[in-house]
């Protein structure tokens, strides 16, 4: 199976063909919004980082968010006066060979000037997207990354062993897939170690469990709330359990840290637990932080799962919504693109669905879209977080 | 999934050696169902994907599904009853819920 994709100057292939509209501080964020409003459907997406002060994680996310494969074209919008090294930014994104434009409330004479202006790139240059040149891409060119929420008892059952099946498939052909949440694998680490490629990787995956536990300690509670418990989980290591089954049964590759592209395809887990001692809050704050950091270790797809019922999307590449509850699915069909719950109700296996899933990734690369896109959904949330780099017991051995 | 004869149809035991089964549907109190060859009549209504006890689980067990531990039970627990957060607990880091009485690390204790 090939997919018809585009090809950027920096040699990557995308999926979609986004022009990405960041606001670099929240100052700016009613511009960047006012800009994008009428282009969403058309291509135009807004991302962005609220925060004043500088912060290297937030720049080396912005740095790969705005220079993903998806991503064709960046308009910057800057209030002027905010700490963000624009100018770097700018830069990066020139130096991948995207068209890119930088525009300063300050000096551009305000709101509805800059409003006026940044519409009429975004227009021009969505136009411009159309000539993008299309490329051949193997499925071993693409990486998908994976998300549990608005977790059920459910989940653990049906939608998450379905696409830990998928994503076995994918690896196979040697796809890149990655799943994370550190803080929701509390209890599995002894069993993802056995499955690490390498025994230093295994010590290394033990190591960011434990700090994940000593993380969500300080704050009091673990990643599980209210709507878990109502759903039918108890703790977290139940949640965990469930959780720990899209990744299917894989070796695991390698671990990185957002913005990390692994090299090479694989299974991967992604370390999303700030290091250091706990300070910004909570390590993810919903469940799109955890999506753009997904997206900024290259995902082109999405693969998220939910029994409760979440509806959210995302800005820059395509989330497929698996439904692992049937009664949710029956609620909530218009939001779901795949009903695992089938599994629940003896109507489906857990093969044929993983199958399905595997299916659609391939159907929403080549252009499908999922009903998240279909119903507008282009969330987005960035926020501080600090990172030290990987160590080298992280990476696939060499052997 | 357990493919097992000696096990309602309506039940899941996702590893033979869990001390919890899993409601497939939505399970009223008093039905009568067959886990590992035993009879168990329900204690309270198990929903569907929630847990209840097929047999006596003593206060402190290590609480198993699908072979991997998910935490403790905190009470001695009779078969038919339904397993939450009123008789298991984490063996990491408690769970947050809407409960009356639950605070966060630096919030004041309420007079009211």
């Amino acid at each position: 199976m090939t997919i018809e994709a585009w090809l950027r100057t920096d040699g990557r292939k995308g999926i979609r063909n986004v022009v990405a509209v960041a606001y670099l501080v929240e100052c700016a964020h009613h511009v960047a919004r006012e800009v994008t409003y009428p282009y969403r459907e058309g291509g135009a997406h807004l991302i962005g980082f609220p925060g004043c002060f500088p912060n290297a994680y937030s720049h080396k996310m912005l740095e790969r968010l705005c220079t993903h494969p998806n991503v064709g074209a960046v308009l910057l919008v800057s209030l002027g006066c905010e700490g963000f090294n624009k100018g770097r930014l700018l830069e990066t994104i020139r130096e991948s060979g995207r068209p890119v434009k930088l525009l300063v409330i300050q000096e551009t004479g305000g709101t509805r000037s800059t409003i006026a202006e940044g519409q009429a790139w975004v227009a021009q240059t969505l136009q411009q997207l159309e000539h993008t040149p299309r490329a051949p891409m193997e499925i071993d060119e693409l990486v998908v990354g994976t998300i549990c929420g608005g977790s059920d008892a459910t989940s653990g059952l049906t939608a998450n062993p379905a696409m830990g099946r998928a994503f076995d498939f994918l690896v196979e052909q040697n796809a890149t897939c990655i799943f994370e949440e550190t803080g929701e694998l509390i209890g599995m680490e002894h069993w993802m170690a056995e499955r690490a490629q390498h025994p230093a990787l295994g010590e290394e995956i033990v190591k960011a469990v434990a700090k994940a536990a000593k993380y969500y300690a300080a704050y009091g509670h673990a990643s599980i709330g209210p709507g878990n418990a109502d759903g039918g989980l108890t703790t977290i290591e139940e949640k965990s359990l469930g959780a720990y089954a899209k990744s299917g049964q894989s070796t695991i590759s390698g671990i990185i840290k957002p913005g990390d592209v692994p090299v090479g395809g694989g299974l991967y887990l992604l370390d999303v637990v700030p290091d250091g001692e706990p300070r910004f809050g909570f390590p993810n704050i919903s469940d799109n932080a955890e999506i753009a950091e997904l997206i900024a270790c290259g995902s082109h797809v999405i693969l998220f799962s939910t029994g409760r019922g979440s509806v959210v999307g995302s800005a820059i590449s395509p989330v497929i919504k698996v439904c692992a509850n049937p009664d949710t699915f029956r609620r909530l069909a218009d939001d779901m693109d795949v009903d695992a719950g089938r599994i629940l109700e003896g109507r489906a296996s857990l093969d044929e669905v993983g199958r399905e899933i595997h299916d659609l990734v391939i159907d929403v690369a080549n252009g499908g879209q999922t009903r998240s896109e279909v119903l507008g959904h282009q969330e987005f949330i960035l926020t501080y977080k600090s990172f030290e780099p990987l160590g080298p017991a992280c990476f696939p051995s060499a052997a | 999934m357990s493919t097992a004869t000696d096990i309602d149809s309506r039940v899941l035991l996702l590893a033979p050696g869990d001390n919890v089964a899993i409601a497939r549907c939505d399970l009223a109190s008093g039905t009568v169902l067959v886990v590992q060859g035993q009879r168990v009549t329900l204690r309270d209504r198990i929903l569907t994907g929630h847990k209840f006890a097929f047999r006596a689980v003593a206060q402190g067990e290590r609480i198993l599904k699908y072979s991997a531990p998910i935490g403790r039970a905190i009470c001695a627990i009779e078969p038919g009853e339904t397993m939450h957060l009123h008789n298991i607990a984490s063996d990491y880091i408690p769970t947050y819920t809407l409960d009356e009485g639950h605070e966060f690390p630096g919030e004041h204790t309420h007079d009211h």
